[in-house]
């Protein structure tokens, strides 16, 4: 699929334990087309950045022809991948959107078990933020809000659904919290 | 599954670690020994006629899980979880439904497929719920094919202006990704797309003005109105209608495109570019990525002038000062490029610049510094040079590779700061490092010992200490090899010896064998020396490497030989006709001593893969052999043509029949110090005839100073096969004959029988006329590299000088220079090839080569007058006038 070269496009996603290994990763560019490829790319993003600091502002660095930005949080690693000709600050946006969308998701607890045990919200989340390489949204709070169906709750309800509209609501009140 | 995946039993891993593996890992995962065949069984309660939501919302992501691990899923498997994840739909639950959204997206079998699922999504594109309309239209989007997009394009239209802003949003986006597929039907909602444009939700106006400008992206005028419309200030707004720093981020991309398509130019006159303001004015925009934006453009805009560069330049700078490695990152890189071109423009940077040498990012520290290197004056450099020594110790080696390239480059523009820089070299090299790192700077010290002959003795005396303690045999023997070729001419050749003798002692074989060549160049060039080194080599008869002692002995022999035949002088064999002749001898018997005369001599192979490896040549990567080595290979080849002595310049290849005729032919021009050749390459078009015994003759007639020699015609020339046949015209050397001479092509036609496919017997002679060949002075010259082109004019002297002025008419003066430096065919020394903008005169400095080592050296200085014409001053020294008067002609007939 090509789309319009002045448009931004994110190349890949990556959320990978203090280790290097993978917990969640998503791929937009053809650049990396066998999952061999993928895993060397992430080896060497790794080897790369694993020995700098990126706790307190989010790093960048740039290696064959792409820009990487990334921040460390806890036991975990959040990479954002772009050409080299992208703007180095939009990148930074998309990065912010998906650790910060994350950390409200998971209301805090960012670290590598909390986010194995709640994958399928970083995975959503990755989905909201970039659709098909494309920016989708980059507000964190929106993102999280659209992870964790908020509003989508409002329609006919049945019995069966009492639990999970428990769980959704709690979700949100907490989401809401952490916004203020 | 991926290497780097989670789960031990990943198969990089080999069988001991993962036990080992499996004992440490104590900490607890919700997918610990996760299988796929497991997760399969388990993904049949989708079935369930109760369904569980929370379980299958488990299932769902273990799925997930795996396929982002790395597994993938058959064609059979997918299509199963496809199909029952169908049935999920049953179920009311949000949450299992936003799941069963993404998995639908990642394990879409096929269009086949798909139709089951159409129904529920476009149930689901109705819904009163936005977050189920947005995401059914990206499923629906990413999974349909445009069939089924037509069906559906009525909801598409209308979401596009959907008050809600998830929705226009996913429409839009995915607009985005099918529009190269659909064009037509995402015109039709122009409208539309409009109305989105003014939303206020910023997202919503990013992606409407991304669909709006992809849709016109071929008609430049459209995108021209867009961004006049988009830019325009409005009543409330000053700033126009677009609000979304990213939609903003776009619109200064396509101005900066608008510029570049309108080829204005800042130019001399008063009128600013088109849009100019605009993009100023988002320099001063609230969101950091769009000033960036507009910065990156103004630095790459075509020709940008100072007083344009000026307002982008200061914010770079202060960005430069930054809490956020990335933004200074951003601005660093930038001012980086800038540099290149406008070195002057940055200087203002340079303070800020020095404080991220000690910037904790290594990739912004190197930047930096490279871009100081760029910048800096003569005068600076010393301290430059300090800083950075300070700097070199704690970064990776790739970053000090990138610096000692900018060192050498720094060093070539200010051939007077060799001293400083060189030491600099020297301490770097003396440093720990890998092999890379230790080439890259052994190699700017060969380049600098070539370019710069003052640097040679200081540059020598450093490699000498290098080797004296190198870990690398590969480095060790090239450098060997350049103190053999270099020492003997150098002020005090003597110094050189022990270290070259050091080596024989104490290293590998490789390196011994290295020093022993080395050392006999050194006697045979020093007859002073030569009593001394005879008796070193005569130790290294003892030596216990077989390649050792041949070549002690080798070169003892020639050494104490009563006459000198100087065995070292250039080799002029290739290795490969020597195997060839060698593989001859030996298969018909060894009866006669091999004969060395018997071996087609070939010019000095330039290739340096094919000579030996311990006595490979230095070669600079500047300097690409103007005459490949293919060609002086191909010619070897020929018999008839070897004994020619070395190629000196090769032309480039040009077509002497029109394109799409019976017969194809292009000529390369070979010249050799007395003669040239002419190489035909033929190619016959024609399927029903074979060609035979193919010469081309030409009309020496206006040539008078050139004799025929043989034409060595071509047997075969099939459909389709390209061949050569040589045409040998000789001169005598220093002549630098030529002249348009007339050429045809003479063959025998051979029809060939349609039936057999084979020619027939009969044949008939036939010619084909082709284009003149020219033969002019510019043949003759190749382009030189020179260090210091000053010092050479000086050393040339006045009296060797002719200058002619010309006029040029009405051109740019860009290509004007590229234009006469292409018609010479000589090097621009200096970087004076390139013409600084807006330039009204200029200074061009070429160096260049006749046969026989005649140099000519050409100053052009270029002015343009008020009515824009260009006229232009040649000035040649050479040692030759005959020369000088060549260079001129040249210039005539260009």
């Amino acid at each position: 699929m090509e789309v319009d070269p002045t448009v931004p496009v994110v190349k890949n996603m990556l959320l990978l334990d203090s280790e290097g290994k993978r917990i969640a990763v998503k791929y937009f560019s053809k650049d990396w087309p066998t999952v061999t490829a993928q895993a060397n790319y992430e080896k060497s993003v790794f080897a790369k950045t694993n020995r700098t600091n990126a706790r307190g502002e989010a790093e960048i660095t740039m290696f064959d022809d792409v820009i990487v930005v990334y921040k460390f949080v806890s036991d975990l690693m959040f990479f954002v991948t772009g050409s080299q000709d992208e703007n180095e600050l939009i990148l930074a946006t998309v990065l912010q959107a998906f650790f910060e969308s994350v950390s409200l998701l998971l209301r805090g607890a960012v670290e590598k078990k909390t986010v194995l045990e709640n994958l399928d919200l970083a995975l959503l989340a990755i989905d909201e933020i970039i659709d098909g390489g494309l920016i989708l949204e980059t507000d964190a709070a929106t993102v999280a809000g659209r992870v964790a169906m908020r509003g989508a709750e409002d329609g006919p309800a049945t019995t069966e659904q009492t639990f999970s509209r428990a769980f959704a609501s709690a979700k949100e009140q907490i989401t809401r919290s952490l916004l203020k | 599954m991926a290497a780097t995946a989670q789960d031990a039993s990943a198969p990089l891993r080999g069988p001991e670690k993962k036990d080992e593996d499996r004992e440490e890992d104590t900490e607890y995962s919700p997918f610990y020994g996760i299988e796929k065949g497991a997760v399969l069984q388990e993904a049949r309660c989708f079935n369930d006629p109760h369904i569980d939501p929370r379980r299958c919302q488990q299932v769902i992501t273990k799925l997930l899980y795996l396929i982002c691990q790395g597994e993938s899923l058959t064609k059979k498997e997918a299509t199963d979880v496809f199909f029952s994840v169908t049935k999920l739909y049953q179920s009311k639950d949000a949450n299992l439904r936003r799941m069963v959204y993404l998995v639908i997206k990642e394990v879409c079998p096929g269009s086949d497929e798909v139709i089951i699922i159409t129904s529920s999504l476009m149930k689901d594109m109705n819904s009163k719920t936005e977050l189920y309309r947005s995401n059914a239209l990206r499923v629906l989007c990413s999974i349909t094919d445009s069939q089924l997009l037509l069906q559906i394009e009525r909801y598409l239209k209308q979401a596009v202006v959907d008050k809600s802003p998830v929705v226009a949003s996913a429409v839009l986006t995915s607009a985005l990704h099918l529009l190269a597929a659909n064009t037509d039907l995402v015109k039709r909602w122009t409208n539309e797309i409009q109305e989105a444009v003014q939303s206020k939700n910023a997202m919503v106006q990013f992606h409407a003005v991304a669909l709006l400008h992809a849709l016109r992206s071929n008609d430049r005028l459209a995108v021209t109105k867009l961004v006049q419309s988009l830019t325009k200030p409005s009543g409330i707004m000053p700033g126009g209608v677009v609000r979304s720093p990213l939609a903003h981020c776009l619109l200064v991309r396509y101005v900066s495109q608008v510029i570049r398509e309108s080829g204005a130019t800042a130019g001399t006159g008063s009128e600013p570019r088109p849009f100019f303001d605009f993009l100023e004015g988002c320099l001063r925009h609230k969101s950091e990525s769009v000033i960036f934006e507009a910065a990156r453009a103004i630095c790459n805009l075509k020709d940008v002038s100072t007083r344009e560069l000026t307002p982008a330049i200061t914010i770079l700078q202060l960005f430069l000062s930054n809490n956020k490695p990335i933004v200074r990152f951003a601005a660093v890189r930038t001012l980086n490029k800038v540099a290149m071109t406008h070195p002057m423009a940055v200087t203002s940077c340079n303070i800020d610049m020095e404080s991220l040498i000690s910037d904790h990012n290594r990739s912004i520290a190197t930047l930096a510094i490279t871009t100081l290197l760029k910048t800096g004056n003569e005068a600076s450099v010393e301290r430059l040079i300090k800083q950075i020594g300070a700097f070199m110790s704690d970064i990776a080696d790739e970053f000090k590779i990138v610096v000692v390239e900018a060192v050498q480059a720094l060093c070539l523009k200010f051939p007077q700061k060799h001293r400083a820089l060189m030491a600099f070299l020297s301490n770097v090299l003396r440093e720990d490092g890998g092999f890379e790192y230790k080439k890259a700077i052994v190699d700017a010290i060969l380049i600098l010992i070539r370019e710069i002959p003052e640097a040679k003795d200081s540059g020598l005396a450093h490699l000498c200490e290098f080797i004296e303690d190198c870990e690398f045999s590969y480095l060790a023997s090239q450098i060997l090899h350049l103190l053999g070729t270099e020492g003997p001419h150098s002020a005090d050749p003597a110094k050189y010896i022990r270290f070259i003798y050091n080596r024989v002692i104490l290293e590998n074989a490789t390196v011994r064998a290295a020093a022993v060549s080395s050392l006999a160049k050194f006697a045979l060039a020093v007859e002073g020396l030569r009593p001394r080194v005879i008796t070193l080599l005569q130790r290294a008869l003892y030596d216990n490497d077989d390649e050792v002692r041949d070549r002690a002995t080798l070169y003892l022999a020639e050494l104490q030989a009563p006459a000198i035949k100087a065995p070292l002088a250039p080799w002029n064999i290739a290795p490969r006709n020597l195997e060839a002749s060698l593989q001859t001898y030996l298969a018909n018997g060894t009866d006669q001593p091999f004969n060395l005369a018997s071996v087609p001599a070939a010019p000095a192979p330039k290739d340096k893969k094919d000579k030996d490896k311990r006595k490979q040549d230095v070669a600079s990567p500047k300097k690409a052999p103007t005459a490949p080595s293919e060609y002086a290979r191909a010619l070897a080849a020929v018999p008839q043509l070897a004994g020619l002595g070395q190629l000196f310049r090769s032309s480039a290849v040009a077509l002497l029949t029109e394109e799409e005729t019976e017969y194809t032919v292009t000529l390369i021009k070979h010249v050799f110090p007395s003669a040239v050749v002419l190489q035909f390459n033929c190619t016959n078009t024609v399927a029903e005839q074979m060609l035979e015994n193919v010469t081309v003759t030409v009309d020496l007639s206006e040539a008078e100073e050139l004799e025929q020699g043989p034409l060595i015609p071509l047997t075969h020339m099939a459909y389709k096969e390209e061949g050569q046949t040589y045409t040998l015209l000789r001169r005598e050397p220093g002549v630098l004959a030529g002249g348009k001479l007339e050429a045809v092509l003479h063959f025998k036609v051979k029809e060939i029988d349609p039936s057999t496919g084979e020619p027939e017997e009969e044949g008939y002679q036939d010619e084909y006329q082709l284009e003149d060949v020219e033969l002019g002075p510019a043949d003759y010259i190749k382009p030189v590299h020179l260090g210091n082109f000053r010092y050479e004019w000086e050393q040339l002297g006045e009296e060797s000088e002719v200058a002619d002025e010309y006029g040029l008419g009405s051109r740019d003066l860009q290509e004007t220079v590229e234009a006469v430096i292409h018609t010479l065919g000589m090097q621009a020394c200096e970087g004076t090839d390139a013409v600084p903008p807006n330039a009204r005169s200029h200074t061009a400095l070429l160096a260049g080569e006749f046969p026989g080592d005649v140099r000519a050296l050409v100053r052009l200085s270029f002015g343009v007058d008020a009515s824009r014409q260009v006229a232009m001053k040649v000035v040649v020294r050479s040692a030759d006038d005959a020369v000088a008067d060549a260079v001129h002609r040249i210039i005539q007939d260009g």
